[in-house]
This record gives structure tokens, sequence and C-alpha cells, in this order.
């Protein structure tokens, strides 16, 4: 039902841009004010959130540890799993944000029928997500033949990296099939595993249908109803000069793939796709366990009623002299 | 216990029909799975919030009549305070990582025990109050509206939240389970909505100095007969100092480990290990307690109880402080003490005076756990070690969900076991170390009207236990934690009945081999010995 409920969204903005496309009016529409719109609320839109965020204080140092801390020299230390100093925290945030670690470790918890609980490795997570994000950078990076003139030599590299299966021609690009397939088994995943269907919320569903909107739309463009280039690229150039000019002969497809983009930017940082940047923020993380060598500052640390020894001593006075416990004041 | 083991174990993992977003809860279909609120008596001690007679299985739950604006303005409030709280309402994509990680969740197969689910009880208040989309959209935004419904189901589910933090340690933005808890935790608070269970040992904690409310002359009286029971086994007799100015050396312990079994062994096992040594050292009647429920209830209530342990240690003008095995204990000693209470520029960097190793791992909070000391003394070869005489015990190691998550205390309780007896053997990777199982009773939990709940989340502990103790014959599970040794002895009796519970240092006890002691016969226990029986 969640999922419908994205899929129909989905579904009513494709149309309504394919529609829209139809109208030599709305071209100006799709292809300069939405693009131009969209990356504003981005921009602003994440920065406000970021510093929303950043805001408020972390109070406490709490680090969730998954290893060794570093006490007695001859014990062995984990400084990736329980970092000291900040070059450790740095190595564990890169693990965590290119590697995705924690995600490394999952399990797939199972009560057998002798009634036994075994927790067998699951990596297939961990694999669909990575393989989802590091496509989805790489066909970002690549983007940037259409933004940049000339061309830098880096996005050439990794475009013939990319393209190493030489199928087609146009060359086949890895990604482009690697973030399909990952896209889908994320969604697989939402819909035919009970707890995750359970727990998923519309809003979850439908950034996977927009972002498969976007490759489907991406791929179908290179593949099949191909575009003219040059136009693309005269319009992405015209766009980031600030110079925005609409050529003739850009087909509607484009208009569509262009419009879900500026959607997904826009609907960003109203998500939870804001994990983007709270992944660095997240204290459990991204501070040491130095705790009992560095203190940390809480900045709102208010006084508290407390009991003192005096009131205690003075409460329990005649029971300390009765057992011969030491006083203050006798 | 009503249901048997083989009851419990019919456990269904497919998620229900109903939608989760529907918040009711059957309180009196489910007894045995909830905690008795608080008597008005202990929330008046400490001044909290509308102390008042109530049951959960009332419709009225006498709630201050603007409660949901209290509700929303202390939402709003820790939102200010704590960037955690934010960062973890926005950043959770539902991936399911954590989803059968939680020991509830394994035991009980409740959707709202997966963590995920736990924090989505809040995130989506969060989300429909603070929320530009979940204003605007509602329940498509995963927003719900704040119902006295929603109230019950938090009282339900976040006290039934040990925050032992093991989904954490999944979670891809390390969004923790625990931090959510304190959270909702803190919002309860502010309507008197909480378990006896917590609030109970805090009042009693901050009156008499422990969560026990055992008071000075007792406590002199229960350590006395210790010391008794002690010269029996061995033939030495120790008078511990209690509150002495000017010793070196502040010793705190959780307060079970001078109160019941089988902490009182781990407690003799401390005793015999500083006459060992000659340690000047003075135990405190006013901070008598390691532990801190304060961290149960709120941030509030753990600054006032562990202001005790700086202001005995100046008091008494010792030079720092040796802290007991206890596990919540510990998270508060090594995360929350020195910024709460420090700086304590009063103590000096934490020596070892047998051993002359400066523990600079605790150079600002001044506090150090006894297993890393213990682990230094026999690295350096300063203990008199007889491990046969722990032979009867066939140990695995449960690492306790704090002294773990919270500090990384992996190694050091496991050097000083394989240096104290003979046989330990660890139970599956996936249960020890980082991913430790919680024994069911943490954060204030341990409690007996919760037992259901109890065992259904010790379960995966229990389980593991019972799956070394069929390959290895393993017949004691030793931890470094005051409630796993409160609550683990009944999980055990539960599921499996042929194992028992220790702490580490009834084992090192055990092994110490003492300057002018009789033959001993039995263990710290009073049993016989291996070879030993009459």
């Amino acid at each position: 039902m969640r999922a419908f409920q994205a899929l129909v969204i989905v579904a009513v903005l494709s149309g309504a841009a394919t529609l829209a496309a139809g109208v030599t009016a709305m071209r100006p529409v799709l292809g300069i004010v939405l693009p131009y719109l969209a990356l504003a609320v981005f921009l602003a839109g994440m920065v406000a959130r970021v510093v929303w965020w950043a805001r408020s204080p972390v109070p406490f140092k709490i680090t969730t540890v998954c290893g060794q801390q570093r006490s007695l020299p001859f014990l062995r230390r984990q400084p990736l799993e329980s970092p000291f100093t900040g070059w450790q925290v740095v190595g564990r945030m890169a693990l965590e944000i290119l590697l995705f670690r924690s995600l490394f470790r999952n399990t797939r918890t199972e009560l057998t029928p002798r009634k036994n609980l075994a927790y067998q490795p699951d990596k297939l997570l961990w694999a669909g997500a990575l393989a989802f994000h590091w496509s989805f950078l790489v066909i970002i990076l690549r983007h940037l033949r259409l933004f940049l003139e000339p061309v830098p030599r880096m996005v050439g590299i990794l475009e013939s990296v990319d393209g190493f299966f030489q199928l087609a021609v146009p060359t086949f690009l890895l990604t482009d099939a690697v973030i399909v397939a990952a896209l889908l088994y994320l969604l697989a995943r939402r819909l035919f595993n009970a707890r995750v269907r359970y727990v998923s919320l519309a809003a979850d569903y439908l950034a996977l249908f927009l972002l498969l909107g976007i490759a489907g739309t991406g791929i179908a463009m290179r593949y099949f109803w191909k575009v003219d280039l040059v136009s693309v690229k005269e319009l992405a150039l015209g766009l980031v000069t600030l110079r925005p000019v609409l050529p003739e002969g850009v087909g509607a497809i484009f208009f569509v793939h262009l419009f879900l983009v500026s959607v997904l930017f826009a609907y960003f940082p109203f998500s939870k796709l804001v994990h983007m940047g709270g992944v660095f923020l997240s204290p459990t993380r991204n501070m040491a366990n130095d705790n009992r060598a560095r203190r940390h500052v809480n900045p709102w640390n208010h006084p508290v009623p407390v009991h003192t020894y005096e009131e205690w001593e003075e409460e329990f006075h005649d029971k300390l002299v009765a057992c011969g416990l030491p006083l203050d004041k006798e | 216990m009503k249901k048997t083991p083989q009851e419990l174990l019919q456990i269904e993992y497919r998620p229900p029909r109903r939608e989760w977003m529907d918040p009711h809860v059957d309180f009196e279909a489910r007894r045995g799975t909830w905690s008795y609120p608080a008597a008005p008596k202990n929330l008046e001690y400490l001044g909290l919030p509308n102390p008042r007679e109530w049951s959960p299985t009332d419709e009225d739950w006498k709630l201050p009549d603007d409660w949901k604006e209290i509700v929303h303005k202390g939402f709003l409030d820790l939102l200010d305070r704590f960037r955690s709280l934010k960062v973890f309402m926005d950043c959770c994509v539902r991936c399911g990582a954590c989803s059968d990680k939680c020991h509830f969740f394994i035991g009980s197969g409740d959707p709202k025990n997966m963590p995920v689910l736990r924090a989505e009880l809040l995130r989506s208040v969060y989300r429909k109050d603070f929320t530009t989309a979940g204003k605007i959209l509602g329940s498509v935004a995963g927003g719900r509206e704040l119902t006295l419904e929603v109230i019950k189901e938090w009282y339900y589910y976040f006290y039934q939240c040990t925050e032992c933090r093991r989904c954490s340690v999944f979670c891809p933005y390390g969004i923790d389970t625990a931090e959510i808890t304190m959270m909702a935790r803190e919002l309860l608070n502010l309507l008197g909505v909480n378990i006896n269970w917590v609030v109970e040992p805090v009042a009693n904690c901050h009156r008499t100095g422990n969560h026990l409310g055992i008071q000075p002359h007792t406590f002199k009286d229960n350590i006395e007969f210790l010391c008794e029971e002690l010269e029996d086994v061995t033939g030495i007799h120790i008078e511990p100092p209690i509150n002495k100015k000017g010793a070196e050396i502040l010793f705190i312990v959780p307060s079970a480990d001078y109160f019941a079994d089988p902490g009182i062994y781990t407690f003799m096992g401390y005793l015999l290990l500083f006459e060992h040594l000659g340690l000047d050292y003075t135990l405190s009647a006013y901070a008598s307690e390691g532990g801190n429920f304060g961290l149960f209830l709120s941030h509030d209530t753990i600054k006032r109880l562990n202001y005790k342990m700086y202001a005995e240690a100046k008091r008494l003008g010792v030079k720092w402080i040796l802290g007991g095995e206890c596990g919540h204990m510990w998270r508060v000693v090594h995360q929350y003490m020195d910024t709460l209470n420090g700086p304590a520029g009063f103590l000096e960097v934490p020596r070892s005076p047998i051993t002359g190793t400066v523990f600079d791992n605790a150079a600002s909070t001044k506090m150090v756990h006894i297993c890393e000391f213990t682990a230094d003394l026999i690295h350096h070869g300063k203990l008199k070690l007889d491990p046969s005489r722990n032979d009867g015990w066939k140990v695995t190691f449960h690492d306790s969900c704090n002294p773990a998550r919270g500090m990384g205390l992996l190694e050091e309780p496991r050097y000083i076991l394989r240096h104290v007896l003979n046989e330990l053997y660890e139970m599956p990777e996936n249960t020890i170390r980082e991913q430790t199982f919680c024994c069911g009773g943490g954060a204030g939990l341990g409690n007996d009207e919760n037992m259901e709940m109890r065992m259904r989340g010790g379960l995966p502990r229990a389980n593991a236990v019972r799956h070394v103790h069929e390959k290895h014959g393993v017949n004691i599970l030793s931890c470094i934690c005051a409630i796993d040794r409160a609550v683990l002895p009944t999980l055990m009796e539960y599921w499996v009945p042929e194992v028992r519970v220790a702490g580490v240092h009834e084992m090192v006890g055990n092994a110490l081999v003492m300057e002018g002691e009789k033959e001993r016969t039995t263990n710290l226990r009073g049993e016989p010995l291996p070879g030993k029986e009459a």
C-alpha cells in the first residue's frame, strides 16, 4: 500500500513531465526554472538542516565502542573500532562512510527447528547499499562531462574504467547496470522481507522509485531513445554559466529525466536522504573513545540538587556513632 | 514464571497484520512483560513531577491536564540540548539492519522491539510536530499524532529496552537506541510516568548512598559478616577500612556486591586481593554505590547520584578512585562522570602503587576499572596464583553490555581469567565482545513483575551459554556486572539450570595464594575444592 502510494506519486510526476515537455511554453520551466529552483532548495535546505543540527551541542561523548580500548600496553588495541586519537577517528569514519563498515557486520538471526539461535553472516544488504552508493557517485561524476568544458581528464578516465566491458555501441557502462540492479534489490528487499516491509514508510519507497525513474530515463536516453548530446551539453553549460539557453531538438524524455532529478534535489533536505550529511555528525561514531583521558565539556551542564556528605552525616549521625564510623563533625 | 521454556520458544517473527502506527497496548493481557509504576513517595523524595498512585492497567493515568504541551516543550528542549537526538531522528533510512539485533525482539518477536520501530515510536511524533513534511503530509510522511495511547505505548516499549546498545553497533549511522530510550524516558518522566524499579533505587541512593537503601551501620555489618565468612575459608582476618581519611585509593563497588549472592563472593575476591597486596585503600559508606540508576531515568539524576564519587574522594583526600565490577556504573564513569561532575583536579593521575603503572587512559577522570588494575598486577607477576583451585569450574565469559560497547573493556577480564583458572571457553563470536547480548534485566527491568520479558530478552544470552554448556561442559558464567549477577542466575535457572554465575574477582579470590592462609579446602562459596571433598 505504502509502496503503491509512492509509485503513484512518481508515475504522476513522470507523466506530468512528459506532457509538459510536449508543450513548447513549458520547456523553459522544465529545463531552466525548475532545475535552478531545485538546486536552490537543495542547497538552502541542506545548509539549514546541517546548521540546525550543529546548533545543538554534543553534551556527552557517547562513542559506541566496537573493539578493545586503549588501556594496558600488553593488550592488543583495535584503533579503528575503538579510536583513541583524532586520526583514528578519521580512520573509523572513513571506513564507515566509504566502505559501510557497520553494515558489513550484518547478521541474520534464525531460530532453528531445534530452537537454537543462529547468526548467519548476511552481507547482501551491505553489498547492495555499497553498489548503489558508489555507482551513483560515479554516475554523478560522469555527468560532469556535460557541465564542464573542456572535460576534465579524470572524467574521461572514469568513463573508460566504467566502460571496461566494451559490449555495445555506445559503450555499455557498468554503473548503469549496477545502479539499477542495486536499486531493484533494495526495492525487492523492502517488498519481500516481511520485517523490512513492516517498517517501511511511503517515503522509503518514494526515494527508490524516484532514483529508479532517474536511472531508467537516463539509460533509455543513452541506449534507446537517443537525445542530441550536443544540445544537452549546451543546456547544461548554459545552466552552470548562469546564461541559460534552451536548445531545440532535445527529446521529451530528457525533460522527464531532468524533472525527476529536480524533484530529488528539492525533496532531499526534507527526507531521510539527509543521512548523507548526518552520517558525519553521528556522535556514536565521530568521537574518540578517550573519555577518561580527555575531559569532554558539556556547555549546558547545569547544577542539580545533591545530597551532600554533611547532610548525610547529619541524617545518620546516631547510627554512625553507634557503629563506630568516623564523623567529620563531632 | 508460569510459561515453560517450550511455550516461550514459540516465537513468531513474522510481523502481524496490524500496522505499527496503531499504538494500542493491552496491559492486562501482557502482564509479566511490564514493570510497576513508581511509588509516589519515591518521586516526592526526589522532587520529580506528578507523584500519585496509578497502574498501567488503569484507563486514566492521571496525567497533568497540559500533558501534551509538557511533552511538546520537553521534546523541543531535548532537541536543543542534544545533537544526537536531532541526528538520530532525521537520519534513519529504515534499512532494517538493526531489526533482528535486539534481544527483546529475538525473544519475543514483537515488531516494536525492533530497534528501528522502537525509535519510530518517538520519530513519528517528532515528524508530526517538528518537521515540514510531517506537518503537511501527516501519516504519509510517517507522522503520528501524540495521543494518550501513544504515551502508554512509550511506557511499554521504552521500558522494554535495556539500553544495551547492541543495535547501535550494526547501524550504518550509529543510531543508538539507548540514547533514544533515554530521551523518551526523560519525556515520560516529565509526566510522572516511570517505573518503581528505577525510581526507588534512585531515591534510596540519593538518601543513603546506595540503591538498596543500606544505611551506614548495616553497610559496616554486612562487610564484617563477609569478612567472617572469608576468615572461615582462608583463615585470614581482614578489616577493610571504611570512610578512612588519607587513604591512597577510594574503592567503590556496586551495592549488590556486599549484599547478595553471588555478588558477595566477588566482593570477597576484592578484599583478598587488596589484603594480598597490602593496598592502602578505603571503602565509603556515603559513596557506597558504584551503579547509577539515574542513568535509567534522566541526565539530571545521573549527575545527582554520581556527584557522591568525586565529593567523597575529595573529602577523604584520596589520590585516585578504583571501581568494582559493574556494567552501567562504568558507562557512567567512563562516558558521563568527568563531563558532569569533573574536572577532578584534586585527584592525581592513577598510578598502581604495586607495579608503578600509570593509567594514563584515565588521566582526566582518575578512575580505574578493577580489571585494568588486576590485569596489570598479573602481567607484572605481582600475584601468587594457584589456578587449579578453580578446576571445578568450566568457565565462559559474558561481556556485559556497557563495559563492552561503552568502553571497550574486552581483553582485561579475559586476561585475568586465563591466569586464574584453567578452563575458559568462548561463546559463539556473534554473542560476545562488541556483539554481546544483554542479560535481559538491565536499565531497571530486572524486577520480578517483568519476569516473562526478562526470560525472553535473556534468551539469546542463555542460548549461547547452553551451546558452550553442551559442547564443553561449561558450568559457570563469569561476568563483570552486578545486574548480571542479580538477574543471570534466574535466567540460567530457567534456560540452562546446570550453569551458575560468578564475578571475575571471585575467581581471582579463589586462586589467590595468601600469605599465612590455612589450607584451603573450599572455594569462596564454601563448597569443597576439587580433590578436597570430605
